[in-house]
């Protein structure tokens, strides 16, 4: 056990040590988000109207950090193809350590990361306007409830990984799903506005519940943009933290299993 | 005693439903080196990845170290160092990050595994290109260094899956340095190769497989008699033919053969450089100058065309199954 413990630590600073020897995917995985807060900022900030005091910037900012942190699934997912397809994947698992120290480690490597974009988008939010007055507490507590969201979300993104066999084709399908879901929330605009089926949907989209939650937890009122006066809309951090529990409980055992088997047959 | 044993291997890739090994058995001794001789398709890296507890069979039992592969991977794992066909280390990292990282799983301390890190650099000339990342590494570099990381913990078997494939001449020769001095140092090997010469080089034993059947097994010495030997070639002009069929038969002292198109001679010849000049020799009383004339080693192309009757190209597009002559098991 505690050698399981110091390998998942010596694979998460494989996983950082990567980020230092390439800091491009540092720099671009910061930029992009970075970028996104500008353009929603300055492009709907003007048009949408949040209901909001303090403007868009504040309705924002919390649907931005959720967005990013969603991409975490995409993130893992590839890195781990790509790993299985160079064949370094058989030199991990012929080693004498526990088959679940190199999935704990790539999932505590990219939550690594999570915390450096994280950093980097709150500074921008506060260059162009956002300004969260709910106390350092809840403010820390808010980052440290994103960032267990994305390693909830990495999971799934080591199961897809495993699952398929080329780092572009998971690449895209992570893409593909991740990215809807990001929009088909309320993370950029109230749901009011979505047709009703879409609203109910959009409601019971986990990134809605994480987003309303740290809207909360920002000091944000009327968090989750609008309510269709569903379950998650009312209990949106309750909530979050049952999809939370409920995608490590599913995939992490899974993730392990198909880890330990994988190329077996 | 036997370091490695494999007992009626069969694997079906249920993928494309391929019969990938098809009953293998081979057996390793203790501190000698055993070569898996086959060509592409043959069932090599089938057989490596079920011995290093990377893959299960479908049947059949195999032990390494006397440990049992299918039982107890986890205590395998310990005993086994393990280079595959491609080299498995971290592209981005530098030669001496993917080491120490690797000493680090192994669960030497921080300080020992940098220091076993420079040890192994030392030892595979890599310290200069120590810090460079391995995508920056040429082919023969990165396998030195896959090979360097199967070695951090002196292992009791090595797998060595077609180590020196896609390197140059030069690259395969310090390949073949570095794993005689790791003979020497008393591991237990099993290496695959497509190469003859390689076995040969390299190896106490061989086996031959094909089609994932060991076709034939012994050492080099008794596979290559069976084979035979070399080969005297010769191509003239036509209207020389008959003449140097003459001339080759009687030097050589076994009937020469004629491939008509190439207008190609050719024959065994048992004692090969001097049965060549004294052909040079006779050709030139003659007045005959051949256009091309060569000594030809067996190549496995030779081993597969006298053990299975088709050559080793023709066994990659075979159907699996049907041909393979059952050798000497
Ligand atoms: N993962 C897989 N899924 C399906 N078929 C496979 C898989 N791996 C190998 N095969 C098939 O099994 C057979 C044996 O493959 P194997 O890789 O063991 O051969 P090899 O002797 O190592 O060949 P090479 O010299 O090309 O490396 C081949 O016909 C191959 O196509
Ligand atoms: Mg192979």
């Amino acid at each position: 056990m505690k050698n399981a413990i110091s390998d998942a630590m010596v694979i998460t600073r494989r996983q950082l040590l990567l980020l230092f020897r390439v800091p491009e995917v540092l720099i671009f995985s910061t930029i992009q988000p970075v970028m996104f807060v500008l353009l929603f900022r300055y492009v709907f900030g003007g048009s949408i109207t949040s209901g909001q005091p303090g403007g868009y910037v504040q309705f924002l900012m919390p649907g931005i950090f959720v967005q990013t942190v969603a991409f975490t699934l995409a993130g893992t997912a590839s890195g781990l193809a790509e790993d299985m397809t160079k064949g370094l994947i058989d030199r991990y698992r012929s080693l004498p350590i526990a088959r679940s120290a190199l999935v704990f480690g790539k999932t505590l490597g990219d939550s690594a990361l999570n915390i450096v974009v994280l950093f980097a988008m709150g500074l921008a939010g506060f260059i162009v306007g956002w300004r969260p007055d709910s106390g350092i507490m809840k403010i820390t507590f808010a980052f440290l409830f994103l960032l267990a969201f994305g390693y909830s979300l990495s999971w799934i993104g080591i199961f897809v990984g495993l699952s398929a066999k080329d780092a572009r084709v998971v690449q895209n399908i992570s893409f593909l799903t991740t990215f809807p879901l990001t929009f088909l929330s309320n993370a950029f605009a109230p749901t009011t506005g979505m047709p009703r089926p879409l609203q109910y949907f959009a409601e019971w989209n986990p990134v809605s519940t994480v987003v309303a939650a740290c809207r909360e937890l920002f000091g944000l009122t009327n968090q989750f943009g609008a309510t269709a006066g569903s379950f998650p809309s009312q209990h949106p951090l309750m909530m979050s933290l049952i999809y939370m529990v409920a995608i490590m409980a599913i995939f992490i055992p899974l993730s392990v299993r198909k880890y330990t088997s994988a190329g077996k047959s | 005693m036997k370091s490695v044993s494999a007992e009626q291997l069969v694997k079906i890739y249920k993928k494309g439903n391929v019969k990938a090994l098809d009953g293998l058995s081979l057996d390793v001794e203790e501190g000698t080196v055993l070569s898996v001789l086959g060509p592409n398709g043959a069932g090599k890296t089938t057989v490596v990845r079920i011995l290093a507890t990377l893959l299960s069979p479908d049947s059949g039992s195999a032990t390494v170290a006397g440990i049992d592969v299918i039982k107890h991977p986890e205590k395998v794992r310990e005993v086994i160092g393990l280079s595959g066909q491609y080299a498995a280390v971290d592209e981005i990292l530098t030669g001496w990050d993917n080491l120490v990282m690797f000493g680090r799983l192994y669960h030497l301390s921080k300080s020992a595994a940098i220091k076993r890190a420079e040890e192994l650099l030392e030892r595979f000339s890599l310290t200069e290109s120590a810090r460079r990342p391995i995508k920056t590494y040429s082919g023969g570099m990165r396998r030195r260094l896959d090979l360097a990381a199967s070695l951090i913990v002196q292992p009791k078997v090595l797998f060595l899956d077609e180590p020196t494939t896609g390197l140059d001449p030069r690259g395969r020769q310090e390949m073949w340095e570095v794993i005689e001095e790791l003979v020497k140092g008393g591991v237990t090997l099993l290496l695959t190769t497509q190469y003859l010469d390689e076995a040969d080089q390299l190896a106490d034993d061989i086996v031959v497989i094909d089609h994932g059947r060991v076709i034939a097994r012994g050492t080099s010495d008794a596979l290559k008699k069976e084979i035979g030997g070399e080969r005297l070639e010769v191509v003239v002009e036509q209207s020389q033919i008959a003449r140097t069929m003459e001339l080759v038969t009687r030097v050589s002292g076994a009937k020469a053969t004629l491939d008509e198109g190439l207008r190609q001679i050719s024959s065994p010849v048992t004692q090969g450089s001097s049965a060549l000049i004294e052909v040079l020799r006779s050709l030139d009383e003659e007045g005959i100058h051949p256009l091309d004339i060569a000594l030809k080693r067996p190549s496995l192309d030779d081993v597969f065309m006298s053990l299975t009757g088709h050559g080793a190209e023709e066994a990659v597009a075979a159907e699996s199954g049907k041909k393979s002559k059952r050798g000497r098991s």
